[in-house]
C-alpha cells in the first residue's frame, strides 16, 4: 500500500478534487504546474535559498536531554518554533508564493484559525510585494489579537469572519468565496494540508522539508537516519505531513498524530474529528470531519484555534484508517500543562498546537532505547495570554 | 416522460425557475410556497437543500440556509414534507444539495426518496463529472433522476461538451465568476458570455443563474438562453414579505412582464 497521493489526487479512498465548476479552472492550474514546478531547477534554488537565507532553515533537531529523563526516553525536537514567524507555516507559503508569481497572480487570499499562516502569508506577500487579504473567523481574531496586528503591520488586509461558527472553517468558506469571485488575478494560500488536490499534496511537498532535515540531522547526531517515532499535532495536517513525508512508505518508523480533544471526546466540545468524524466531503476533500447525520458539518471546539477544525488532511484519514498511524487526543487541560512542563524542563515555550504533542508523553510509554521526534511546529508568544489565564501557580 | 421534461421540452417559453431555500422561512410554509409558486405558472422551482456550508453560495442564501437548519430543516424532513405534498398543485422540482448530504443519507437512498418526493432532477455543485460517471450515473438512471452540470465562463469547450453529455435536463450556465445573489446589471463581458453561450448547440435547454433579480437582467439572460434561475432575489422578497401568495404573484409578475 501506498501512503502518498495516486494520480487522480486520492489517498486511499480520501481526497479528490470536489469542487463546484466555477474553482474548476483555478485548481486546474494549479494541478497541472505544481509537479513540473517542484522538479523544477530554477523554482528549487530560489526556494531552497528563501527557506535558508530568510526563514532561517535548517531548523535545529535538539535533544531534550531534561524532557527525555522524564519519559524514560530519548526524545529529539525539530524546532520548526524557532523559524521566521514562529512556525512551520512559513515553509507553505515560501512555495506558494513562488508559484503564485509563476502564476502571474497579482492578489493573494488566505484563510487562518490561530493566525500563524496569516503571519506566514503577509510576511511573503510584503516580501514579494502582493496584494494580501486573509480571512479571520471572527471569534479567532478576538483570542489571536496579537497576530492580527502583525498581520496589519505587515500591510495585509484581515477580515473578520461572521458566518457559521466564526472559527478557521467558515474562514476557509470565505476564503473559497472571494476566489470564486476573483479566479483570474488571484491564488488561494491553503495553510494546511487539506482542500481540494493538488492542495493537500502540494502544501505536504513543500512542508516535507521538515523530514527531510531530521533524516539528515538524526544521522549526523545518532548515526541512524531513521527514528522509531515522529509524534505532530494535527488541525489539518501539514506539519505532521511534513514530519512524516519521507518515513510514510518506512514502517519500521511509527507515525503518531495528536488531536485536540477540547473539554473531552465525550463531551460536546472537541474537535478530535478521528473520534467524531465519519467519511464526507469538507473544503473540497474527501476526508473524515465531523457532521451530524443529516451531513451538516459540526462546530468543533479547542482552546486551540489552529487545532479547531472540524476535517483532517485526507493524507491524515488514510493512514489513521489504514492503521499506518497511531492517533491520540488531548484535552485544553493537558495541553496546558504539558506547555508548562516543557517550559520548565527545557526553557521552550510552545504553541497551544504543539503542546497538544507534548501532552501526549502521558498517554504512551515509550522504550528507554527508542528515538522519538517531536514536531515543534510553533512557539507560544501568540498564546501568552490563554496560557496565563488558564495557569494557577502555587 | 416526467413534469419537468415536459416543461423543458417547450422551448419557445422562457422558462422561468425559482429558488427556494426550503424550510426557510418556515418549514410549515414550504409547501404553500410551492404551491403559490405553481398557481403563478413558475415553470419550475429548484428547492435548495439548506446545508451549513453552502460554498457556492452568497450571503443571502447562507443566511436563508441557516435560518432553514435552524427551524429545523433536513434531508429527512423536506422529503417527508413533499411525500404529503397534494403532487397536483407542486410545480416541476428539482433540488440543489452539496455532495456531502446525499453521502451521510445514503446517495441510492436519496436519490430514490428524491423521486418518490416529486423531485425530477438534482443539482449537486461539488460533485465532480467524472466522479458521477464512475460512481453515480447508473444510480441516476436506475431511478429516472436527471442532473443539471455548470458551466461558468471559465469552463473550457471540451468540459462543456461533457456537462451537456452528462446533463439530462438542462445546461446550468452560470453568469459570471461570483457566489449566488449578485445585484447589479449585467457587465459587458457577461453579455458577451451568454451571446457565445447561444452559439453553443443542444438538445437541452439553456438555463442562466446567478445575479438574475429583476426583469432587466431576466430579459438579458433569455434574450440569448432558454430561461433563467431567480434566487437570492426570491429570498430577499421573502423576507420581508407578510403576505406569500400576494408578494409572491407581484414579485412573478413583475420579472414576466
Ligand atoms: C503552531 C501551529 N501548529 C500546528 C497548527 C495546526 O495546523 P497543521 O495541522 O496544518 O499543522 C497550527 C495552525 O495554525 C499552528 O499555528
Amino acid at each position: 500500500m501506498s501512503y502518498n497521493v495516486d494520480d487522480k489526487g486520492f489517498y486511499g479512498q480520501f481526497g479528490g478534487a470536489f469542487v463546484p465548476e466555477m474553482l474548476y479552472a483555478n485548481i486546474e492550474e494549479i494541478r497541472v504546474n505544481y509537479r513540473e514546478l517542484l522538479k523544477e531547477k530554477n523554482f528549487l534554488s530560489q526556494f531552497n535559498a528563501l527557506l535558508k537565507d530568510y526563514v532561517g532553515r535548517p531548523s535545529p533537531l535538539y535533544f531534550a536531554k531534561r524532557l527525555s529523563q522524564k519519559y524514560q526516553t530519548k526524545i529529539y525536537l525539530k524546532r520548526e518554533d524557532l523559524l521566521h514567524t514562529g512556525a512551520h507555516k512559513i515553509n507553505n507559503t515560501i512555495g506558494q508564493i513562488l508559484l503564485a508569481k509563476r502564476l502571474n497572480k497579482t492578489r493573494i487570499i488566505a484563510e487562518t484559525g490561530a493566525g500563524q499562516h496569516g503571519v506566514a502569508t503577509a510576511t511573503v506577500c510584503a516580501l514579494m510585494d502582493m496584494k494580501c487579504i486573509v480571512y479571520m473567523g471572527e471569534k479567532d481574531t478576538i483570542r489571536q489579537a496579537l497576530n492580527v496586528g502583525r498581520m496589519r503591520m505587515l500591510g495585509a488586509e484581515v477580515i473578520p469572519v461572521t458566518s457559521g461558527s466564526r472559527t478557521l472553517k467558515d474562514a476557509t468558506n470565505e476564503a473559497i468565496r472571494d476566489w470564486i469571485s476573483n479566479p483570474k488575478d488571484t491564488h488561494y494560500i491553503i495553510g494546511s494540508a487539506v482542500g481540494p488536490h493538488p492542495y493537500p499534496d502540494m502544501v505536504a511537498q513543500f512542508q516535507s522539508v521538515i523530514s527531510k532535515e531530521i533524516k539528515t540531522q538524526l544521522l549526523q547526531q545518532t548515526g541512524s537516519e531513521n527514528p522509531d517515532y515522529v509524534i505532530a499535532c494535527v488541525g489539518g495536517g501539514s506539519n505532521a505531513a511534513g514530519a512524516f513525508y519521507h518515513f510514510l512508505e518506512d514502517k519500521n518508523v511509527g507515525l503518531i498524530l495528536v488531536e485536540a480533544a477540547g473539554k473531552g471526546v465525550e463531551t460536546d466540545y472537541s474537535a478530535a474529528t478521528s473520534v467524531l468524524g465519519s467519511i464526507g466531503i469538507i473544503h473540497g476533500s474527501k476526508t473524515l470531519l465531523m457532521q451530524t447525520s443529516d451531513g451538516q458539518i459540526i462546530e468543533p471546539y479547542s482552546i486551540s484555534a489552529g487545532l479547531d477544525y472540524p476535517g483532517i488532511g485526507p493524507m491524515h484519514a488514510h493512514l489513521i484508517t489504514s492503521g499506518r498511524a497511531e492517533v491520540f487526543a488531548c484535552t485544553d487541560q493537558e495541553a496546558i500543562k504539558a506547555a508548562i512542563n516543557l517550559t520548565r524542563l527545557e526553557g521552550i515555550i510552545p504553541a497551544l498546537e504543539t503542546a497538544h504533542a507534548f501532552a501526549m508523553l502521558e498517554k504512551r510509554k515509550f522504550d528507554s532505547g527508542d528515538t522519538v521526534v517531536l514536531n515543534v511546529s510553533g512557539r507560544g508568544d501568540k498564546d501568552i495570554n490563554t496560557y496565563l489565564n488558564n495557569i494557577q501557580y502555587e | 416522460m416526467n413534469k419537468l421534461q415536459k416543461v423543458l421540452r417547450k422551448r419557445s417559453k422562457k422558462l422561468l425557475n425559482i429558488y427556494l431555500t426550503a424550510g426557510y422561512p418556515n418549514i410549515d410554509n414550504t409547501l404553500d410556497i410551492l404551491y403559490a409558486l405553481n398557481e403563478q405558472e413558475v415553470d419550475l422551482v429548484e428547492l435548495g437543500i439548506p446545508f451549513s456550508d453552502p460554498l457556492a453560495d452568497g450571503l443571502t442564501i447562507q443566511q436563508s440556509s441557516e435560518m432553514a437548519l435552524k427551524n429545523g430543516m433536513s434531508v429527512e424532513r423536506l422529503f417527508a414534507i413533499l411525500k404529503m405534498a397534494d403532487s397536483d398543485r407542486l410545480p416541476p422540482l428539482i433540488a440543489m444539495g452539496y455532495l456531502n448530504q446525499m453521502i451521510q443519507f445514503g446517495e441510492e437512498q436519496f436519490i430514490k426518496d428524491a423521486k418518490d418526493s416529486h423531485i425530477d432532477g438534482l443539482i449537486i455543485p461539488d460533485l465532480p463529472m467524472d466522479i458521477y460517471q464512475r460512481d453515480y450515473q447508473d444510480l441516476f438512471r436506475k431511478y429516472d433522476m436527471g442532473i443539471s452540470f455548470l458551466i461558468t465562463p471559465e469552463t473550457s469547450n471540451k468540459r462543456i461538451q461533457s456537462a451537456l453529455e452528462l446533463s439530462n435536463n438542462f445546461l446550468y450556465v452560470v453568469s459570471s465568476s461570483a457566489t449566488t445573489g449578485g445585484k447589479g446589471g449585467f457587465s459587458l463581458s457577461t453579455m458577451d458570455y451568454l451571446k457565445a453561450v447561444q452559439r453553443i448547440e443542444t438538445e437541452i435547454p439553456k438555463l442562466v443563474g446567478f445575479g438574475i433579480h429583476d426583469k432587466t437582467t431576466f430579459e438579458a439572460a433569455v434574450k440569448y438562453c432558454d430561461g433563467a434561475i431567480v434566487g437570492s432575489a426570491f429570498i430577499r422578497m421573502l423576507q420581508k414579505s407578510n403576505d406569500y401568495h400576494k408578494d409572491i404573484a407581484t414579485f412573478v409578475e413583475k420579472i414576466r412582464t
